[in-house]
């Protein structure tokens, strides 16, 4: 049997903790005699969703990350099976030095492929090439009603519906995926610095087209003129021969080091008005004004968080939240007004990233959908934030737009049909797979994902 | 579930005819909450505020129940989780002021106010706590006072049940620490509600809805302790320390 052990869960935004038994698996045989057994259960990864995506109070939360083994990998075609549990830094160091990349990275690699999958990452190449779900050839999936070997061939519904279905079609335990060709472990990045949000949307509108990659850091603590000033950095992997002297000899080296780590919680958060304003100063100033083909190691480029170990305790005992959002084009003044109602909350971001998506995935639940992308950690605590986020989604949703599940804490459950009008398409896939409702995370109860509180008060009502 | 911001989608109210409570409600529908238990005695204030939240568009279910009832809790309390799914929220308000004139009050008058005070709503609040944990998660709101933080001879009765009450809460919480579950004290100052017609209104009174307002806020600040109003935590800070010679001497 799996160690299980009873604990207090939260997501890495380490607020609205519930109580459930955490099984450390090692084996399917133990998931599955676990999917067997009674109550709700919820699969866990590297806990990096944001909210209470991983968490199912009263229920079974199955920590998947003891299984990360790589199972198979095709050196001619980058072909690579692996366990759900592998984290993408694992996979890296792996595939890194044998010349293949993921070809979809979140800003962090402390995620599990499995959890990668359920949330269907994107990265700073979406406007060119989609989301994590489009180089995903097959999944195995424990669901409650046995085994699923599934892909675009077999049980096409199911494999979508799990690609951004946040873990409610079952625990997914192993996933093949195309891995992409890379000559180097670098990145040529060109850096440029913009004076405020209108002209940092100009600047990507017209040149992220030219690059595979591209993002923009906010400074949304600025207001007036200079508000949403940022540092736009777009780029793509180095060529051997655009290599120089030194990083020549050894082009494929990936070994990316945790430089400091955060080693307990302060009693109050470091991440205030004051600190935001002045790390976001030095932030800007350090990027050069303009800057072109700068090597940067891939994982500087892509994981710059993640030299800081538990960087998220850095906010203090009550936590944070990440609000992202993306509104389809010809809304782009949302972007700007997400920044100012904070301000005027007295809720300013801290980290702020703006990015343009390109088309969207035939996933029923995935997020991207052709649009403005903004991403904002924001202290909890401020006594007008839930008002002004309820305020902001309501705008979002009228404009046909929608808020990341993976991030979300706190999402009106009457908007999710809204924001995800092929809601009714995944919650049948679910109960295809999952009868009973065995599945459950507090997401899904907070925003009725399967919808079952409405079918329980028809059952009342007939 | 509550949410990261604290807002629940279903609550009990132990005292369900409390005025702070209603205003809470209220202000809670206007957020996340659809669902709401009030256990409270018969009578026109509950049957009032359940047609008041009604009239919110909440969905609302009352439970006959006296608090001093200790034997019937548990019964209250299950009956309370299976209308609800799942409780998110507990607010705890039950209560009344009673007597403290020594020619009117009794042994039995006594027993009665802190019965009703602190003994009952401790016992419920107890059966509720086991419960949330059970569920892995939930807050418990307990309405304290600042007559509990420090007793003068105008409500001693009263405010004597209200700092075992508070006492208790903060026990109580301290014994939930990795749970899931939390407890939120509330202490108000005056309020202008029925409990108080008819007395003279103490410095820095407020409201019903002043309270639910500040609630609201410790809820979404993740408070521990809540004075309502604010400025009462400085007050108390410097009124803890007078002799009790001058304390006895302060009116009302």
């Amino acid at each position: 049997m799996s160690a299980a052990s009873t604990s207090a869960i939260t997501g890495w935004g380490r607020a609205n903790a519930t109580r459930a038994a955490l099984h450390h698996v090692a084996s399917r045989a133990e998931i599955t005699s676990l999917i067997g057994g009674e109550g709700n259960y919820i699969a866990r990864g590297l806990g990096r969703a944001y909210g209470d995506a991983a968490q199912c109070a009263g229920g079974a939360v199955i920590d998947l990350t003891g299984l990360e083994e790589i199972i198979d990998f095709d050196t001619a075609t980058g072909v690579v099976r692996c366990e759900a549990g592998c984290s993408l830094d694992t996979l890296s160091r792996f595939s890194v030095p044998r010349g293949w990349f993921i070809p979809v990275t979140p800003g962090t690699a402390y995620v599990t492929i499995g959890g990668a999958i359920a949330a269907d990452v994107h990265g700073k190449n979406h406007h060119r090439e989609g989301s994590l779900g489009s180089y995903l050839r097959e999944i195995v999936l424990l669901a409650p009603d046995g085994e699923h070997h599934c892909s675009r061939e077999s049980e096409p519904d199911l494999f979508l519906a799990t690609i951004g279905g946040m873990g409610m079609t079952g625990v997914i335990v192993e996933a093949t995926l195309s891995l992409m060709p890379i000559e180097s472990a670098y990145i040529s990045v060109d850096t440029e610095r913009t004076g405020d949000i209108e002209a940092t949307m100009a600047a990507l509108a017209s040149g992220d087209s030219r690059y595979r990659y591209s993002v923009a850091w906010v400074d949304a603590t600025q207001r007036g003129r200079h508000l949403g000033r940022s540092v736009i950095t777009s780029g793509d992997h180095t060529p051997a021969g655009a290599l120089n002297e030194i990083t020549r000899h050894s082009p494929l080296l990936y070994d990316p080091r945790q430089r400091l780590r955060v080693p307990y919680t302060p009693p109050s958060s470091l991440v205030t008005p004051t600190t935001q304003r002045a790390f976001n100063e030095l932030w800007f100033r350090r990027a050069p004004a303009q800057r072109e083909a700068e090597l940067t190691r891939l994982n500087t480029f892509f994981y710059p968080l993640d030299m800081l170990g538990s960087w998220n305790r850095l906010y203090g005992p009550k936590g944070f939240t990440q609000y992202q959002f993306v509104v389809p084009f010809g809304h782009e003044s949302l972007v700007r007004g997400a920044i100012e109602s904070l301000q005027r909350a007295g809720a300013p971001a801290s980290l702020v990233v703006l990015k343009r998506f390109g088309a969207g995935g035939p996933s029923p639940l995935s997020f991207p959908m052709p649009g403005w992308t903004l991403a904002l950690d924001i202290p909890l605590g401020a006594p007008e934030l839930a008002e002004t986020l309820d305020d902001l989604d309501e705008r979002i949703a009228e404009v046909g737009g929608r808020i990341y599940l993976a991030k979300d804490g706190r999402l009106r459950p009457e908007l999710v049909g809204q924001m995800y009008p092929r809601l009714e398409e995944f919650r049948a896939v679910c109960r295809r797979v999952d009868p009973e409702g065995r599945i459950a995370s507090d997401l899904s109860r907070r925003i009725d994902l399967l919808g079952s509180k409405g079918h329980a008060e028809q059952r009342k009502r007939t | 579930m509550n949410d990261v911001t604290g807002m629940p989608q279903t609550a009990v109210v132990i005292g369900g005819g409390s005025e702070i409570a209603c205003s809470t409600m209220r202000a809670l529908a206007r957020r996340r909450l659809t669902h709401v238990a009030l256990i409270g005695r018969a009578g026109a204030s509950l049957e009032e505020a359940a047609e008041e939240l009604r009239g919110e568009g909440l969905n609302v279910e009352v439970l006959l129940h006296d608090v001093t009832e200790i034997a019937a809790g548990t019964e209250v309390a299950e009956r309370a989780r299976e209308l609800l799914g799942s409780i998110d929220l507990v607010l705890v308000a039950a209560g009344f002021l009673g007597e403290a004139d020594l020619n009117v009050i009794d042994d039995v008058i006594v027993a009665r106010t802190i019965a009703t005070n602190f003994t009952g709503p401790a016992a419920l609040m107890t059966t509720f706590a086991k419960l949330l944990s059970q569920q892995g998660y939930g807050r418990i709101v307990v309405l304290s006072s600042v007559a509990g933080v420090r007793v003068r001879k105008a409500n001693f009765v009263y405010g004597s049940a209200k700092a075992g009450l508070d006492g208790f809460a903060q026990g109580l919480d301290d014994a939930l620490v990795g749970s899931g579950v939390s407890v939120m004290i509330v202490r108000p100052g005056f309020v202008h509600s029925k409990m108080t017609r008819g007395l003279s209104a103490a410095p820095l009174a407020t409201t019903p809805e002043a309270v639910a307002g500040d609630i609201l806020r410790g809820l979404e600040a993740q408070a521990m302790v809540v004075w309502s109003p604010a400025k009462l935590q400085w007050l108390f800070h410097v009124l803890i320390h007078l002799p009790r010679r001058i304390w006895r001497m302060l009116p009302g």
